[in-house]
């Protein structure tokens, strides 16, 4: 008798625990049918994705998020941030909280395989460098034998950096922080001779120094830093809806067309062009979305190379060049395939 | 009769001039004896070094007013940079056409603290229940929205100061009276509450509230089913209560150990059963027995909020950690902290000068001094 309450009490429970499932949707109709997209950023990384004076997000990761937004929404504005830490970013993906993860996510094997994730592309290649005080006279990652290291807890710059010493049968003390500021302020205040942090981070951080002339960025690159937007695996509808975006966003570029002159490229003759702003194509359409997907990314956060100049490059204090992140075309990394 | 066979004491003679006034006090407080005038001039250069090149940074070369981050280049503090970003530490990524709500909404909470605390308002008896039940209605009515037309806030979008405080607030009010509860049913002679009590105390107080925070954020959703999930918020706000009440009903149990077993008796004798020997005669004293453990649990837990901040959360810590790293300006990561440090110290400070005014007011006798 008793157990049989057990069991009715358990289905009941399971029951409700069903019916509160929803019949799994394809990611791209829930956002739709909610009208937000659910963005996972970073809490705070400059030129990235940070809030500003007025909580509004910006940089380069939260310019793809609106990006997205507007091909699938036809509204930038139409974003839910939610500002995740290093450590729980991935199971937000994995649960759903979140529909797609902008947040400097290093792509890797192991995450892209094992942990049921999909890696959309690449929008920004990273490498990890070294920032050193001039006064150390180290012109080399080599000469570091010894050194004591401040390095961010719980990242993949973590792992880097042991592999590196020893490969280079180097001994090091690692000094571990949370966040970048407080590995910044060991640094600042000699708890360590070396800060360690991906290159688009330590000329963030130098700029910040009291005397940012005092130290000096060592030309080694020692990792390999490709990063991305995430999307859980398992949903392709919503994950060609991701890829095609970021590829959209540097077929713009290098098609040359802008936030400003996309007016006149919707009259262009040029057939590539024609095809990618959707003037005589059903690509789009096909993908679930506007023909003109193309056009409302351009016209919410510009081309690629103007999101990149505007949050990290000329336009921002962090002063990055393009290097690496320039198109295929002048020497770069950023690569689109082709829209037909 | 002459009026001189009258006694009349002759006015005694003044104290030593070396004895009395700021000398005296000086002279007994500071410069009694060799060690305690060397103790004094070492405390003295120790205050004289570290104050006055703080109040050069912070106030002589400070930058208060005008100009951009570039006006801060030139050393000094910047407290331009609190001042700029303010609103963002205050209200966080609450809509800036919305703030009015959440304005109200603290204004009533202190006006409610304060006719609380002060003792003469007139019909307090109904104001505290009123106040209990009123307060989070109207807070969650006016911040959360959905009703009177207002639009809605999600709750991840408070943040700054005003997360801190509703966090607080929620996890003061709820904390205490569970703890209570808990605690009356640790005492209890019936064995299963005592044991459910027991478990729960032990589990909660045994584990950090960081991995408590931890586990609802991050574990959670993985146990939910596929499409479930409730605001990071809420979860926040329940391991919070739970963890809180968990300690309240130790210092409560403390104060409920300290009652003699005679006013059990007497209560018994009076023909009162348990809640209203509970209510009436244990806990009013039992309680105000340990008025400063329970501040202290109060003052802990309004601290123990900015650990949101590892499950993404934006506290007023968080929202000055996401904006000290804006490449924007130079080094602003102490005028940013300092902002903090006041903003904590004015409310645990408040706390702690409430609570002592409490027992002075409550004092029956029982202090020894």
């Amino acid at each position: 008798m008793k157990a049989s309450h057990w069991v009715i009490g358990f289905g009941v429970l399971s029951a409700v625990a069903m019916a509160a499932a929803p019949a799994s949707a394809g990611t791209l109709e829930t956002v739709k049918s909610r009208g937000q997209l659910v963005c996972g950023v970073n809490t705070s990384l400059p030129g990235f994705s940070a809030p500003d004076e007025k909580g509004k997000w910006s940089g380069l990761d939260v310019d793809y998020c609106k990006a997205l937004a507007a091909v699938v929404l036809g509204d930038p504005a139409k974003v839910k941030y939610v500002p995740l830490t290093a450590k729980e970013r991935l199971t937000a993906v994995q649960t759903g909280e979140i529909d797609v993860l902008a947040r400097n996510t290093t792509w890797t094997m192991s995450r892209d395989t094992s942990l049921g994730l999909n890696f959309v592309g690449v929008d920004y290649y990273d490498g990890q460098g070294f920032l050193v005080k001039k006064a150390l006279g180290v012109k080399s990652a080599k000469e570091l034998n010894g050194a004591s290291v401040c390095v961010l807890a719980g990242t993949t710059t973590e792992l880097n950096l042991a592999d590196y010493f020893r490969a280079n049968g180097m001994k090091y003390q690692s000094v571990v922080f949370d966040t970048g500021d407080q590995t910044l302020q060991g640094f600042n205040s000699d708890r360590c001779d070396v800060l360690t942090s991906d290159q688009s981070q330590l000329y963030g951080l130098r700029s910040k120094l009291p005397d940012p002339g005092k130290a000096v960025v060592l030309p080694e690159v020692i990792s390999k830093e490709p990063l991305g937007p995430v999307v859980r695996q398992g949903d392709d509808a919503w994950f060609n809806v991701t890829r095609w975006t970021l590829f959209a966003w540097f077929n713009l570029e290098e098609a040359g067309v802008t936030g400003k002159n996309v007016g006149e490229m919707l009259k262009s003759t040029n057939p590539d062009v024609k095809r990618l702003l959707g003037v005589d194509s059903d690509l789009g359409a096909k993908m679930g979305v506007g023909n003109d997907f193309a056009v409302a990314i351009v016209k919410a956060v510009g081309n690629y190379g103007e999101s990149f100049e505007r949050n990290v490059g000329k336009g921002s204090p962090l002063q990055i060049a393009r290097g690496q992140n320039a198109l295929w075309t002048k020497g770069g990394l950023i690569y689109g395939p082709p829209v037909r | 009769m002459a009026e001189s066979d009258v006694f009349v004491p002759k006015p005694s003679l003044p104290p030593p001039s070396g004895s009395v006034g700021v000398a005296g006090w000086m002279r007994a407080n500071l410069f009694a004896g060799p060690f305690n005038t060397a103790l004094t001039l070492v405390a003295l250069w120790l205050l004289v070094s570290g104050l006055v090149p703080l109040f050069d940074w912070a106030v002589l070369r400070g930058h208060f007013s005008g100009g951009d981050a570039q006006a801060c280049r030139s050393g000094g503090a910047c407290w331009l940079f609190v001042g700029e970003r303010f609103r963002f530490f205050i209200y966080g990524f609450y809509p800036a056409g919305q703030v009015w709500r959440v304005n109200i909404v603290l204004a009533v909470t202190a006006a409610a603290i304060g006719a609380l605390a002060w003792p003469r308002t007139p019909g307090k008896r109904f104001l505290v229940p009123a106040a209990i039940v009123g307060v989070p209605a109207l807070t969650l009515a006016l911040m959360h929205g959905g009703v009177f037309g207002l639009p809605v806030v999600a709750t991840d979008q408070w943040s700054g100061l005003t997360l801190t405080l509703v966090l607080s607030v929620v996890g003061i009010v709820m904390a205490l009276p569970f703890g209570i509860v808990l605690a009356l049913g640790r005492r209890s002679k019936m064995m299963a509450v005592r044991t459910l009590c027991i478990l729960f105390i032990e589990v909660w107080r045994g584990v950090p509230l960081i991995s408590v925070l931890f586990m609802a954020s991050v574990m959670l959703p993985l146990f939910l089913p596929e499409g479930v999930q409730f605001s990071k918020v809420l979860r926040a706000m329940i391991g919070i209560v739970m963890f809180e009440s968990a300690y309240m009903a130790e210092v409560v149990r403390g104060g409920l150990q300290a009652i003699p077993r005679g006013q059990f008796e007497a209560a018994a004798a009076l023909g009162l059963g348990y809640w209203r020997t509970m209510g009436l005669v244990v806990l009013p004293q039992a309680l105000k027995l340990v008025i400063p453990g329970i501040v202290n649990t109060f003052i802990a837990l309004f601290k123990d909020t900015t650990l949101v901040l590892i499950i993404g959360l934006f506290d007023v810590l968080a929202t000055v950690h996401a904006t000290i790293v804006d490449p924007a300006w130079p080094a602003i990561a102490i005028e940013g902290y300092l902002f903090a440090a006041l903003v904590f110290w004015v409310f645990c400070f408040g706390m702690s000068r409430y609570s002592q005014a409490l027992e002075r007011k409550l004092h029956t006798g029982h202090k020894r001094n």
